[in-house]
């Protein structure tokens, strides 16, 4: 057999989503943000719903999030991404909205907006992003930051009484009413990125049979700003993230009461 | 011929929308304008045009709603009071900078800070000069009657959709509270998505058609030049709307030989001033600008080589001055006469300064 054999279309198993762009990825090497993006793009276009939806990037890495998948796109300020997709999803309801947010931009200066989105049940799907880290603007503590990690701004490390506590955003929309999945994913190993390929097809789902906002949090790694390799990065994420963003689906309201929320014990 | 109605200023700002085919409103509540959204929720025009309004959890969130709406190609609108202005600053600045029609109206109270909840004009600055960040205008429309509020809904959205750029009523708490007659406008149907996509389907963003390259909204760009580029394209549209768009009226002008310049429900007070003024022998004009932004320089400049001084009322500490100032010159004086803390001149005490601050003077 030569090598023409072999690299043929019959033998393709896997590719390129035909929705992401040819642009050049502007994320760090070892970012979580372009599995990320990939996911995204297949699920988009298994769904086959690349001309109804709308995509709302944040302030963060992810702003140019635009850059590289091939559908509508608005650029929202920092942490209105839920009002920007709430504007979009409320005058336009038979399209599919979702905003892409980091931890910054949604556990801090968005926690409003995203609160009450989700209290009200916007049929939408948020896509949230927790390195627990501010990556561009280099790495400064984030409201997500584990105690003791060493950042830009909490050189000796996240101390409570100066800095307060890590905060689990993701717990407390759990809570609402207006949410109907929330689940917490990751992208670290082959079987966690199929696992939450599946989280963010069934929130697209959800968001599509109007049944509300859905929350996927996906626990990352920011290598860069965490000063490790990417290798080290994934292993610090499960040793240290994983005890207190306690991997899981913290709320589906397709097999429980939509009112029910059980907290996931760390 | 129109309906013809007793209503306060703030309920007719819900009722045009309405009429004018309005997509959405998104807004918070605020004193003195918080009969917007109670006549449109009590309207439900969701039921009779399909008009989505909505209660957002802050002025904050609300204008960032306009934006997401805005942005796929609706006709959107939000309303506030001063200190919720200040809120929408940055969204405002995001509007401008992404190109984006909406409506914005503000009726305003007294400042700085929570002020008063009584009528002022001290947001003259914060309207036509910024309030947000970066190099941006906004088009300003000060309504003087309750008619106004009317019409300028409808001519608010049509210059905003003209020139892609947000557009603002400035008014306050005077014509937002007072009622007088209004002839309502016609309805007008609001577009379908079909019609938005045959208008507006070079920028909208509500799923990419088969037909059309997929479209990005934002006010970002990190290449410097390109960067620059977009603020001379923003220059280039403002410079335009000053060639065609504006709005003012001149009353007793063409004998005057004093001028009184004022703005919004100054000018109603103003009014009956040069008629106080005529009274007494004097002749006194007035020139009520109505666009703010873009602002009748040339009106102004044409009334300087006329009159002996221009008199500036304004319900604040000397904001529009400024721009008088600049139109007019050196030749003549251009003084200026304000109430603050929600006190609203009479036309008296405009008249004494008139005759206290340029004629005697």
């Amino acid at each position: 057999m030569e090598l023409k054999d072999i690299i043929n279309p019959n033998n393709l198993v896997y590719e390129k989503p035909k929705l992401l762009t040819e642009n050049t990825m502007h994320y760090c090497p070892g970012c979580s943000h372009g599995v990320i993006h990939r996911l995204l793009a297949e699920v988009i276009e298994d769904m086959g719903i690349q001309d109804k939806t709308i995509g709302v990037s944040p302030v963060g890495c992810a702003v140019f999030a635009y850059n590289y998948i091939e559908i509508d796109w608005q650029e929202a300020a920092h942490g209105r991404a839920p009002a920007v997709a709430t504007g979009i999803v409320r005058t336009n309801p038979d399209k599919v909205v979702f905003t892409y947010q980091g931890d910054g931009d949604l556990a801090s200066i968005g926690t409003a907006e995203i609160m009450h989105a989700c209290n009200r049940g916007e049929n939408m799907v948020v896509i949230f992003v927790n390195n627990g880290i501010y990556g561009m603007t280099g790495g400064q503590m984030a409201p997500t930051t584990l105690l003791g990690q060493i950042t830009a701004t909490t050189p000796n490390g996240r101390d409570a009484g100066r800095n307060g506590y890590p905060l689990r955003i993701t717990e407390l929309i759990a809570q609402l009413p207006g949410t109907s999945y929330v689940t917490r994913q990751s992208v670290h190993t082959p079987a966690t990125i199929r696992k939450c390929k599946k989280a963010i097809t069934k929130a697209f789902q959800a968001a599509i049979d109007k049944k509300g906002t859905s929350f996927v949090e996906i626990v990352s790694t920011c290598n860069m700003n965490w000063k490790m390799t990417p290798v080290k990065a994934n292993e610090w994420m499960v040793e240290n993230m994983f005890p207190f963003y306690v991997p899981g689906d913290l709320k589906d309201s397709s097999k429980n009461d939509p009112e029910s929320y059980t907290p996931l014990k760390n | 011929m129109g309906e013809l109605r007793l209503m306060k200023g703030n309920e007719v700002i819900a009722e045009a929308a309405i009429r004018c085919g309005c997509d959405g409103y998104f807004g918070y509540p605020i004193t003195p304008q918080s009969e917007v959204m109670e006549t449109l929720m009590d309207r439900e025009p969701w039921n009779e045009t399909g008009m989505v309004v909505l209660q957002a959890e802050s002025e904050i969130a609300s204008i960032h709603m306009v934006h997401g709406a805005a942005g796929s190609g609706k006709k959107v609108m939000t309303s506030s009071s001063s200190p919720g202005i200040s809120l929408m600053a940055e969204g405002i600045s995001y509007l401008a900078g992404a190109e984006l029609p909406c409506l914005i109206v503000n009726v305003q109270r007294g400042g700085p800070g929570l002020g008063t909840i009584q009528p002022s004009q001290a947001d003259y600055w914060q309207s036509t000069k910024g309030g947000g960040h970066g190099d941006y205008r906004l088009i300003v429309l000060a309504p003087s009657s309750v008619q106004e509020m009317n019409d300028f809904v409808e001519l608010g959205f049509k210059l905003a959709f003209k020139y892609r750029n947000p557009a603002m009523i400035l008014t306050d708490g005077v014509i937002g509270q007072m009622m007088e007659k209004v002839v309502l406008a016609d309805y007008i149907p609001r577009l379908t998505d079909e019609e938005i996509n045959e208008k507006y389907g070079s920028w909208v963003t509500n799923g990419r058609k088969h037909n059309r390259q997929r479209n990005i909204i934002t006010s970002l760009e990190m290449d410097s030049v390109r960067m620059e580029n977009n603020n001379l394209r923003l220059q280039e549209k403002y410079a335009r709307m000053e060639e065609e768009d504006v709005l003012f009226e001149e009353i007793q002008c063409e004998d005057a030989e004093y001028l009184l310049v004022a703005f919004g429900s100054s000018s109603r007070i103003c009014q009956k001033a040069v008629d106080q003024a005529r009274e007494k022998g004097i002749k006194v004009g007035l020139l009520r600008p109505i666009s703010l932004f873009p602002f009748p320089k040339k009106p102004i400049a044409v009334l300087a080589k006329q009159v002996k001084g221009m008199l500036v009322v304004e319900m604040n500490a000397g904001q529009m001055i400024e721009d008088v100032q600049l139109a007019a010159g050196c030749s003549i004086p251009v003084k200026h006469f304000g109430r603050m803390g929600g006190i609203i001149p009479s036309p008296g005490e405009v008249v004494e300064a008139l005759e206290q601050k340029l004629i005697g003077g």
